[in-house]
């Protein structure tokens, strides 16, 4: 590669803006496929086919100028402050995980060395946001729908990061570029072609993973705080214009940057059997790990349109009484694994 | 055809008032029936008497009569259905027998009936086409006492068998014994009767709106309550009378109606 | 069985003095926070206004407000004659709209002394239960809807269609057909109507199958529906619930098998369906069955069409003779009756419309104590009322 000396702050500054600019093309891409296309596929009708010619594919470009010229309306008994900071805060925790997603050997902000340890606590606060704005519409419904995703989402951190730890014990490191070295290098019973995903013997952890970051995005079936037919879209009823698009990309954002986490997780992230050559590894990267998200993404959005809504304590029930035991289990058993092989 | 006729015809002798007299006429519609010709001869003898009593309808009408005693005024048979006209203070008292003798565990609707002739529009001896009422006050099945009554069905989802139970209404001070002990769901019907006719419930448990706004002033279903869409544009009159099936007399034209309920009513 | 009565929840009162503290306006006194369900609520399937007090996210109470869709029925009945008050009662109830007119038309006939013609007959029973399968396949999805999961709505929007084209087939309009005369129908049906009726029958089994599968048999929806919003056979006869939702308590009770007969249901062989439990999952399979009931009823029915004509011989200008009738048929929400007061003129003296919704809904306030609020939601969807049924 053409080597360019330049200041760590200049790379620094150049790989912020391109995560910057990734959340919302993330957001898009997401949207626009699974949300516009695949869910419309799935119920027997064709989904937006005019904007852009091709399919529609401008129509969430279109939406999102739609939104920016949208009157900034507040309501009046609303905490103005509290009111306009909510989405930025959920905004930031999603940037935040993206800062540690590994998508080439060099191509990643920074490589933390308690990297997983860090997505998960900086996506939790995204918690915060959605209290904020629930609280500050000063609206009944927005309030309900932010007391259950509050507790929502506390309860639903566990089964997450019980589902990591199975892969981070496996691995031997919580820096994710390590786990992806981990999953390179490693071998199944000494047969090494395609390295080792963690999901052949993480595959509870995975399914684990799935199911919490389902909860965690509050999408179907965990979509209590949003449930359309009964708070009308919950915490988020009051917002318009630019602060909805906020929220949206930010949801959106979440969503690429978890099935992004699984991907590298348990799937190898940018990972490509057989390619050892750094440079080549730096351009093919991204696209590998891209697709593999798009396979997780699938399956997310998938049960996202087939499954009603669980209830509230029914959801809190799964949590608590069945995700949580399950991943104690998935970590005893790789512990003893580990030590036994 | 003929029977059709006769049956326009036979409508302009029973104009008369005929409060002690329910349809005179023998049901052609039940499913054992044949076409309505074969009926047709059996009105042609039955048609001032009343319609009898079928076994069930006689059963239930004897337990109520044994039930209720006195209370019980009249009752006639409408085309299959027994309808029973107590005495108002033994209004509830009859629903307590339905429910309990009669095994009748379902409500089917409690409402009201004005009957007083509706004012004719476009006021006397105006130009008016529209649906126009006999001008004396008539009363229907088992009779009435007055001007307002309350009528209720109610069925049994076992027995397959159901009452009309009717009541007269003090048009002074109507009131009339609330059901909601009984059956809950008189509840609503209550409510709805006392906003559109002015009959309170004693006993009703909070006997507010239901349709209309609290502030409404006034009973609407009440006859003297005008509607106030023909006060201001009186019915066009029967336009666009399309032919009937396999009818090819040409249309007598749009006045048709006009002319003919004109002549009636003068 | 009742519904089960939990404690109430306990919030730590500190909770509340704090958050009152705050520069907030949100009504939040100890204990009970009044909530607003509509009128404007993409749950209440209309304008429906379920006023409900709260606490914490169980129902203390709850009081529809209805009428908002009320439009005086009974007091323009008696300024229209009989074949304008056929336009107007399909209104009724909008989505089963040639059930509406049955019971009417029924009555009129009854008084007038006309009959119509087996083959109106046959063709009226045939029209009503694709009007049923309409309905209640609307219903299958929507349900889904309400409970969370958003594709079998649009399944069940995509099977109504064949029925509706149907219905405009045969009636030119899908949703107020407007196709009952005093006497008979306004036509015939068209050719080949027969033929594609058989077909569509058969997409429609098929559509049950996918419901049964994709909503019935889901864990998520079963946990959310099984046990929630029971009636007791009892309470809702007492109430006045008619239809599938008291089938679905228990009580074996079909107008068209037990009530007076009407149409061509003397002749038909069909199955009445009932469930014990009475929550709302039984509420939904009795009317999965029902459809299915009523498609191969409609097979049946195309098998034994008879032939002849389809109107009978009524003067142009309908008097319906001085008397009264009571008739009440199973329409798909539920027992639906008039009572029709003539005194001889081109138009009735007085019409009493019993509508079944308006007894379905009724049952709320009883029923909506101590749930939580999804499950008001569930149980709303699941009682299945229209608008105009319940406001006429």
């Amino acid at each position: 590669m053409i080597a360019i000396d330049v200041g760590w702050g200049t790379i620094l500054a150049l790989k912020t803006l391109v995560v910057l600019g990734l959340i919302p093309l993330g957001a898009l891409i997401l949207g626009y496929v699974f949300l516009l296309k695949m869910m419309s596929h799935m119920q027997s009708r064709l989904g937006p086919m005019d904007p852009g010619g091709f399919h529609g594919w401008y129509q969430l470009i279109g939406d999102g100028l739609k939104f920016l010229q949208k009157e900034d309306i507040m309501p009046a008994d609303a905490d103005r402050r509290v009111f306009a900071l909510a989405p930025a805060v959920v905004v930031v925790s999603t940037f935040l995980v993206f800062l540690v997603i590994p998508t080439g050997p060099d191509l990643i902000v920074k490589d933390l060395e308690v990297g997983v340890f860090y997505a998960l606590a900086v996506s939790s606060l995204s918690v915060i946001g959605v209290l904020m704005a629930g609280w500050a519409s000063a609206n009944k419904f927005a309030l309900l729908g932010a007391l259950r995703a509050a507790a929502q989402l506390i309860a639903y951190e566990l089964p997450l990061l019980l589902a990591v730890v199975g892969v981070v014990v496996q691995a031997n490191t919580m820096s994710l570029q390590g786990i992806v070295g981990a999953q390179q290098n490693g071998a199944i019973f000494g047969w090494d072609l395609i390295g080792n995903p963690f999901i052949l013997t993480q595959f509870v952890g995975f399914a684990l993973f799935l199911v919490a970051a389902q909860a965690e995005l509050t999408q179907t079936p965990f979509d209590m705080p949003v449930a359309e037919s009964e708070l009308v879209s919950g915490y988020m009823v009051e917002y318009t214009g630019f602060r909805f698009l906020f929220f949206f990309i930010g949801e959106f954002g979440t969503a690429f940057a978890f099935a992004a986490l699984a991907a590298t997780l348990f799937l190898g992230g940018w990972a490509i059997p057989g390619v050892d050559d750094v440079g080549l590894a730096n351009v093919l990267g991204p696209l590998v790990l891209f697709a593999k998200l798009m396979a997780v993404a699938f399956l997310m959005f998938w049960v996202r349109f087939t499954y009603p809504r669980l209830r509230e304590d029914q959801l809190q029930a799964v949590a608590w009484k069945y995700l949580i035991p399950i991943g104690l289990a998935n970590i005893l058993v790789t512990g003893i694994f580990k030590v036994a092989f | 055809m003929e029977e059709a006729e006769r049956a326009v015809a036979e409508t302009d002798e029973a104009a008369a008032p005929r409060s002690e007299r329910p349809e005179g006429r023998q049901p052609a519609s039940s499913s054992e029936d044949g076409p309505a010709g074969e009926a047709s001869e059996a009105m042609e003898e039955e048609q001032v008497a009343p319609e009898a009593l079928s076994e069930t309808e006689q059963q239930i009408l004897d337990r109520l009569e044994q039930e209720l005693g006195d209370a019980v005024i009249e009752s006639a048979s409408i085309f299959g259905t027994l309808v029973v006209r107590v005495q108002p203070d033994a209004w509830r008292r009859a629903a307590e027998v339905s429910r309990d003798a009669l095994e009748c565990d379902y409500l089917s609707f409690v409402a009201g009936i004005d009957w007083q002739p509706a004012p004719r529009e476009g006021g006397e001896g105006g130009e008016s086409s529209a649906p126009v009422q006999p001008t004396e006050m008539t009363f229907g099945a088992a009779g009435s006492a007055g001007r307002f009554q309350v009528f209720a069905y109610v069925q049994s989802t076992s027995r397959n068998w159901g009452v009309t139970l009717k009541t007269d209404v003090d048009e002074a001070a109507p009131l009339v014994q609330s059901w909601v002990p009984v059956y809950p769901g008189a509840d609503w019907h209550e409510r709805e009767c006392w906003e559109m006719f002015g009959v309170s419930f004693g006993g009703h448990p909070s006997l507010r709106h239901i349709y209309l706004p609290s502030e409404f002033e006034g009973h609407p279903l009440r006859k003297d309550f005008p509607l106030l869409a023909r006060e201001v544009k009186p019915w066009p009159g029967l336009v666009d009378v399309e032919p009937m099936p396999g009818d090819d007399t040409p249309a007598e034209g749009e006045g048709a109606g006009t002319e003919a309920e004109g002549g009636e009513e003068a | 069985m009742t519904t089960t009565n939990r404690p109430p929840m306990e919030v730590d009162p500190r909770i509340y003095r704090h958050l009152a503290d705050a520069q907030v306006n949100v009504e939040l006194d100890t204990g009970d926070m009044i909530l607003n369900l509509g009128p404007q609520h993409p749950a209440t399937h209309g304008t429906l206004r379920l006023v409900v007090r709260l606490d914490g996210e169980r129902v203390v109470a709850a009081d529809p407000v209805i009428g908002y869709m009320h439009r005086g029925y009974e007091k323009l009945t008696e300024v229209r004659s009989y074949p304008q008050i056929t336009t107007l009662i399909n209104r009724i109830d909008w989505l089963s709209s040639f059930a509406n007119e049955v019971p009417f038309i029924h009555g009129a006939e009854q008084l007038m002394g006309v009959e119509a013609p087996p083959r109106a007959q046959y063709i009226r029973t045939i029209l009503t239960e694709l009007s049923r399968i309409a309905t209640f396949l609307l219903f299958l999805g929507e349900m889904g809807l309400q409970v969370g999961a958003l594709t079998p709505a649009f399944y069940g929007f995509r099977d109504r269609e064949h029925v509706l084209n149907l219905i405009e087939a045969a009636t030119g309009g899908r949703f107020h057909p407007n196709f009952n005369r005093i006497g008979g129908l306004k036509d015939d049906l068209p050719w080949g109507w027969v033929a594609e009726t058989r077909n569509t029958m058969k997409v429609v089994l098929d559509g049950c199958n996918d419901f049964d599968d994709l909503v019935a048999g889901n864990e998520i929806f079963e946990a959310r529906t099984k046990g929630i919003g029971i009636i007791p056979g009892d309470v809702g006869a007492g109430y006045g619930v008619s239809g599938s939702n008291l089938r679905a308590s228990g009580v074996d009770w079909d107008l068209r098998r037990d009530g007076k007969p009407y149409l061509a249901y003397p002749e038909l062989d069909f199955k009445v369906w009932t469930h014990p439990d009475g929550d709302s999952f039984s509420r939904y399979w009795v009317r999965l069955q029902e459809t299915r009931e009523a498609a191969r009823m409609v097979v049946q029915m195309l098998d034994q069409l008879p032939s002849g004509p389809i109107m009978a011989k009524v003067p142009r200008i309908i008097k319906v003779p001085a008397g009264e009738t009571w008739v009440e048929t199973e329409n798909p929400l539920g027992q639906m009756g008039y009572y029709v007061v003539s005194k001889g003129a081109i138009g009735p003296f007085r019409v009493k419309i019993r509508s079944a919704s308006f007894s379905n809904i009724s049952i709320l306030p009883w029923l909506l104590r101590g749930v939580y609020v999804p499950d008001v939601i569930t149980i709303l969807a699941s009682l299945y009322f229209i608008l105009g049924d319940i406001d006429r």
